[in-house]
């Protein structure tokens, strides 16, 4: 069985807490986490809805293997509409809440209204109750978290929350747990801080104990862990370098974009990299990186734990962020630094930080401030309209423009925003690296074919982690392909696609996939869970759960004309490096990825297909 | 050959595999909140550490007993907390300079490691060997080696 069965629902708005039963039929149909927490979201919310009133909803949902001994089974999502893309957000976090949701007993919790006053949501077991949080209001996601255990004299108490940038309704807010895993992308953040709450404080001590074959479940387990310890990638690469393994690697072959996407390569990149982070710094003779660490039940351990330099001018006069604490991870380093062309590291971990403390997407955070920089750069934008200057490379206003906004003041008013309504503000949308108003991730998409593809049809804008084309076009795996080749390519993507919707349903985290197939994954779910899991039925449910994602967002108002990219990755052609010469040509791929996910040329899913999938 | 948990924080990366596995072991359900080891988060200094019974040679828990409920495994030489025979007085608890006796209030016993009958779980499923299951009159051998490694090393310069 592996799920509870058992929902917690809360009405902010009536200040009520209410247990109810699964739907064991949809979750048949969608596993659990993304797929199934997005069924429910889709069958209770209208599509057009504004995303911060009280009619939106958002769902904090685990997957069957969430605490389990599965390794990575800790994770869970986060699905709303989001604010900063308009369309379905789904947010995948790990650390430990999400197993101690499942711990306390429940499967999902789904929030619906507005609170009056801000309040925090506390469960312990089959207790829930939502209590004030006024005190709370204006404080950080680590003194929240620094509270609540304090408040409720429980060191084990597992908190999820928001910062002073979910609260200001930053657009690309984050909410953070175990105070640096984040939910990080499409704004799930300022959600929260709509509907007025704080926190989810969780103390489960039930357990996971209704796994339908024991036994199976923990050979199926045990022989997942012995294939990711004996993988490079992830035996090797990601606990020793994490995910920065990849800046170099990236950078070398031009597909790192740089200074908002002008240029391909980053002249800085080595300074920013795993390999900086492992060495010993001029000032203390200590290098930045302290360990690596796991998120819960996970055996790979890509987490960074670093430690900043005191004597940085950025936390020189600050003690309090001299500990160790969570980052670099590729993502925030390319957007902070790459993006930015700052090459400054401990003024990229100093962001970083101040990302995690207040709950804000460094991916989008970074990729904004190239847009700014971009502005700046070309007169549009002054340095008394912002409040400093803010040319590209600049790790002073790198450190001052993510505590303006993470705070809301001034100029970072604007920037928490995002780049698709910043640039258009200032009358260049075209200079928005977007795609359904969410900025790229670290990977350029004409550097690499199947990624611009995988940007432009992502059901939640742009978005390295709905179907990763980087795996074939740079590691090789499954197969390898040539990143400048489009032929062949809508067809791996969807096929990645549909494989990671069932991967983000299950509890398990889709770095899993540099090792894992579908035939390692299908023995741990259909162990675990009772009904058909079979890889057929699997792949079909991931197939079905991007259909349902996409229905959604062409009734939210998207048609077909979104699935596209900005005019600098159609037109203007990498510059230098492996990718010297090319651009995005999605044109010549998005008619076959039509046709193959079954959707009429204007992106519309078909009769026979939504019927083919029981949709 | 007698065996001892030997645990080597810096080995550890936090990921509770080994709670899970010492639950599932005594519970049968995945559920840090029963687990006898317990892994510790020293967020400040990066550091995780496992910690649990070190199983006293002369055991404080066992000697404090008023109703001889703890026993030692002959085999393993574990100090085993006999259920049938524990009154839940917690006086070990408070015996235990290490604070690795605890009371349950599910179960109105005391719980502590029971070394798994010889075949501890967390060691079987700790990913990075942070928890070993090895010779306990050489528990120090690896360490020893790492530095004698460096001696050699030093003389060759």
């Amino acid at each position: 069985m592996a799920w509870t069965r058992k929902i917690l629902r809360i009405n902010l708005t009536q200040g009520s807490c209410s247990s109810e039963a699964l739907n064991m039929e949809w979750a048949a149909q969608y596993l659990g986490q993304r797929g199934l927490a997005s069924k429910y979201l889709v069958s209770e919310i209208d599509p057009k809805v504004d995303p911060l009133s009280p009619e939106n909803k958002i769902i904090y949902a685990t997957g069957p293997l969430t605490g389990t001994m599965a390794s990575t089974g800790g994770r869970y999502s986060v699905v709303t509409k989001g604010p900063l893309t308009g369309v379905i957000a789904c947010s995948n976090s790990g650390g430990f809440f999400g197993a101690e949701l499942k711990f306390a007993g429940w499967d999902m919790i789904i929030v619906e209204g507005r609170s009056p006053t801000p309040v925090y949501l506390h469960i312990e077991n089959d207790l829930a109750e939502l209590l004030p949080a006024d005190d709370l209001w204006g404080s950080t996601v680590w003194s929240t978290e620094a509270t609540l255990k304090k408040r409720h004299q429980d060191p084990l108490l597992r908190v999820s929350s928001i910062g002073r940038a979910g609260e200001n309704q930053v657009l690309f807010a984050a909410i953070v747990n175990d105070l640096h895993r984040a939910a990080g992308r499409s704004g799930v953040g300022a959600v929260m801080g709509s509907k007025n709450l704080k926190a989810i404080a969780v103390r489960g001590t039930r357990g996971v104990g209704n796994i339908a074959d024991a036994k199976a479940f923990m050979a199926a387990a045990t022989a997942g862990k012995k294939v990711l310890a004996e993988n490079a990638v992830t035996g090797q690469g990601l606990p020793t370098y994490g995910t920065q393994v990849l800046m170099n690697v990236i950078n070398e072959m031009g597909a790192l974009p740089t200074r908002n996407h002008r240029d391909v390569e980053f002249e800085g990149a080595r300074k920013i990299s795993a390999e900086a982070m492992h060495e010993k710094r001029a000032t203390d003779g200590r290098a930045h990186l302290v360990a690596n660490q796991a998120c819960f039940g996970c055996t790979i351990a890509c987490g960074r734990i670093s430690r900043i330099d005191e004597t940085h001018f950025s936390v020189e006069t600050k003690p309090e962020y001299w500990g160790a604490s969570g980052g670099l991870e590729y993502e925030a380093a390319w957007a902070l630094g790459s993006a930015n062309g700052v090459d400054d590291l401990e003024a990229l971990q100093f962001a970083n930080l101040l990302c995690n403390e207040d709950g804000m997407d460094p991916i989008s955070f970074g990729a904004t401030v190239g847009a700014v920089m971009e502005l700046y750069d070309l007169g549009i934008l002054s340095k008394e309209e912002i409040g400093l200057e803010v040319p590209f490379g600049s790790a002073e206003a790198l450190c001052k423009l993510a505590e303006m906004t993470a705070r809301g003041e001034g100029f970072g008013k604007i920037l928490g925003q995002g780049s698709k309504r910043l640039c258009a503000k200032y009358g260049k949308p075209e200079l928005s690296m977007t795609v359904k108003g969410q900025e790229f991730p670290a990977y350029d998409g004409r550097a690499l074919q199947g990624m611009g593809l995988a940007y432009a049809t992502s059901n939640r804008g742009a978005c390295h982690l709905r179907g990763y084309m980087v795996s074939s076009e740079v590691f090789g795996i499954p197969v390898k392909t040539d990143p400048r080749e489009t032929t062949g390519k809508p067809e791996m993507l969807k096929a990645f696609q549909d494989a990671t919707a069932v991967v983000d349903s299950s509890g398990l985290c889709v770095f899993t996939t540099f090792a894992w197939t579908m035939n390692d994954i299908q023995p741990q779910i259909q162990a675990a869970c009772e009904g058909d899991w079979s890889q057929d039925a699997l792949l079909q449910m991931g197939e079905r759960i991007w259909n349902l994602e996409r229905d959604f967002n062409l009734a939210a108002g998207i048609t077909g004309k979104d699935d596209t990219l900005p005019p600098r990755l159609l037109n203007e052609p990498c510059k230098t490096g492996g990718s010297k010469g090319m651009v995005a040509e999605i044109g010549k791929m998005l008619p076959e990825y039509y046709s193959l996910r079954g959707w009429t040329p204007e992106g519309v899913p078909t009769a026979a297909t939504r019927s083919r999938l029981g949709l | 050959m007698q065996k001892s948990l030997h645990i080597d924080p810096g080995k550890c990366t936090g990921c509770l595999q080994c709670e899970m596995a010492c639950s599932y072991e005594h519970t049968g359900a995945f559920n840090p909140s029963r687990s006898l080891i317990k892994v510790f988060d020293f967020h400040h200094e990066g550091r995780k550490v496992p910690y649990t019974c070190t199983q006293c040679a002369e055991a404080w828990c066992l000697n404090a007993c008023p109703v001889e409920a703890i026993k030692i495994d002959a085999a393993t030489g574990a100090k085993v907390v006999l259920d049938a025979v524990c009154v839940g007085c917690k006086v070990c608890t408070i015996a235990c300079p290490f604070g690795t006796v605890n009371y349950s209030h599910e179960t109105g016993k005391v719980q502590k490691c029971d070394l798994c009958g010889g075949d501890p779980a967390c060691a079987e499923a700790c990913p990075t060997d942070a928890i070993t299951y090895i010779d306990s009159d050489w528990t120090g051998l690896e360490r020893m080696r790492k530095w004698a490694q460096k001696t050699d090393s030093a003389a060759r310069v």
